[in-house]
């Protein structure tokens, strides 16, 4: 009992000094032994998937207003994508919708603007903006720019800050107040909903162009709305932009908005 | 020899009893009755396409590995088509299409929620990407 103390420490000092050679030891024969092949396969771009350098959209205003498909482009956006029909204004979500012309072009309505402009319904959508204030805004880098020019967002990264809903001077951006799916009609399979919380806005049909559709808005427009490539020269909406003025909204706050409005 | 006696030595052997009893409870009350390890079944979809994304025991332990590259290549780098080590291409999607993982393992409770269940851990995933509809 005498040296009991100097025993223990002696034991316990060797006992600590073993199990650390053996943990090195495993270390340095992981490390050495195997190498690091992942089991996981390789990702590609689907070879039928629509590619630009740079998207964009025209808005024939005036054939819009003649074929009055302003309707079935809210539709069927809002139903392929799983858009909630919020019973409270003020807990709404949109990603494609209709206002005034002053509304989406404050600053440059007068008196003598010719009724028509004054009565019929513009339709508007997230900009995807050449210089997005919304991604700037970001914290957590949900919403990006890709190398397309699509302003997206990562749902699985959103926080639901609201930061890019301040950010952005067009309110293409709603949030989710709620559990959005008891107030979705039918649930389309297809597309993931959202949930409370995250913010979402319109994704310029990112999962259609990957399958070599035009956006879902474009396609029922009856020719209404031209969706192309801005960094191809040939493509439809260069061509467009070239013979026929357009204007933008917001064009002096350096945002770069992608919608073309013919007038 | 003074010094070895131990003082009290009823009580203090009384109380370590009590004390190793206590700590120990948790481990002797639980004896014999660990759940079983889950049985999850295979679809009869799964079974005939008899390989999944990756290796089995890779799937097993990493599944939430590969569904992060995915979701990551799928939203962020555009890159949707996957083919896999031993050459089958695959719809890269955790809930649309036939070949997403609940295309192929098309009973979420008989296969991912078995596991899960177990495991106690419940992916927040559903609450936006779609559950197939059970036919139970
Ligand atoms: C085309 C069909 C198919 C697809 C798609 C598929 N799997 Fe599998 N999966 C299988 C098969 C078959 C097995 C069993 C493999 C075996 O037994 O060797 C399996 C095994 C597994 C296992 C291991 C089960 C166990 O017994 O330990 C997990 C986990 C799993 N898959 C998850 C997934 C996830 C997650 C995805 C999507 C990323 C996915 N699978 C996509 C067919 C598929
Ligand atoms: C062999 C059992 C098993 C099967 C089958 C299985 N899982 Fe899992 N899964 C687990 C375990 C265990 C964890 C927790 C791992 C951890 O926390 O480290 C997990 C975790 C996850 C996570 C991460 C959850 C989180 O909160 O981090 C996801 C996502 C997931 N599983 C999806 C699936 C899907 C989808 C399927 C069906 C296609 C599936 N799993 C089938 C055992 C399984
Ligand atoms: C806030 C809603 C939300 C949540 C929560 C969510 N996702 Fe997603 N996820 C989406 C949306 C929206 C897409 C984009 C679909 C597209 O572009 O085709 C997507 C795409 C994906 C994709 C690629 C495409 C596809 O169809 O699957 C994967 C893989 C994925 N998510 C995995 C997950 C996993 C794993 C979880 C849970 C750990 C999860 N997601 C949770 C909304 C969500």
């Amino acid at each position: 009992m005498k040296n009991s103390r100097r025993s223990f420490l002696k034991i316990s000092g060797l006992s600590a000094l073993s199990l650390s050679s053996l943990s090195i030891g495993n270390v340095l024969a992981s490390s050495a032994g195997v190498t690091n092949t992942s089991p996981i396969g390789d990702a590609s771009v689907k070879p039928e998937a629509l590619q630009a350098k740079k998207w964009a959209m025209v808005v024939d205003v005036k054939k819009l207003a003649e074929n009055k498909r302003y309707e079935a482009c809210i539709e069927i956006c809002h139903k392929i994508h799983n858009v909630p029909n919020m019973p409270n204004k003020r807990h709404e979500v949109k990603w494609i919708w209709e206002d005034e012309f002053k509304h989406v072009f404050p600053g440059q309505e007068h008196e003598h603007i010719p009724d028509e402009f004054k009565e019929i319904p513009f339709l508007v959508l997230c900009n995807h903006c050449e210089n997005p204030s919304c991604v700037q805004a970001c914290p957590t880098k949900a919403t990006f720019k890709r190398d397309d020019g699509i302003v997206l967002m990562d749902f699985h990264r959103c926080i639901g800050c609201r930061f890019c809903m301040a950010a952005c001077p067009y309110g293409s951006r709603s949030f989710n107040f709620f559990d959005p799916r008891p107030f979705i009609e039918e649930v389309n399979p297809e597309f993931p909903t959202r949930m409370k919380g995250v913010v979402e806005k319109c994704n310029f049909c990112a999962e259609r162009l990957a399958k070599g559709q035009q956006p879902a808005c474009v396609e029922v427009s009856e020719g209404a709305l031209i969706f192309g490539d801005l960094g191809d020269h040939e493509s439809e909406v260069s061509q467009i932009l070239k013979k026929r003025f357009a204007i933008r909204r917001k064009p002096n706050l350096g945002s770069g908005p992608q919608i073309y409005y013919l007038v | 020899m003074q010094k070895n006696k131990m003082y009290d030595k009823e009580k203090v052997l009384a109380g370590l009893t009590i004390f190793v009893i206590i700590v120990t409870f948790p481990f002797w009350y639980n004896m014999g009755k660990a759940a079983p390890a889950p049985e999850i079944k295979l679809s009869d979809k799964a079974k005939a396409a008899k390989v999944c994304v990756a290796p089995k025991s890779f799937m097993t332990a990493e599944h939430m590995q590969i569904l992060d590259v995915w979701r990551e290549s799928v939203v962020r780098n555009k890159k949707r088509l996957y083919s896999s080590l031993d050459g089958k291409n695959y719809n890269m999607s955790l809930s649309t299409g036939e070949d997403s993982c609940i295309g192929c393992h098309v009973s979420k409770a008989d296969f991912c929620d078995r596991c899960h269940t177990y495991a106690s851990v419940r992916p927040y995933c559903w609450d936006c990407h779609i559950e197939p509809k059970e036919n139970k």
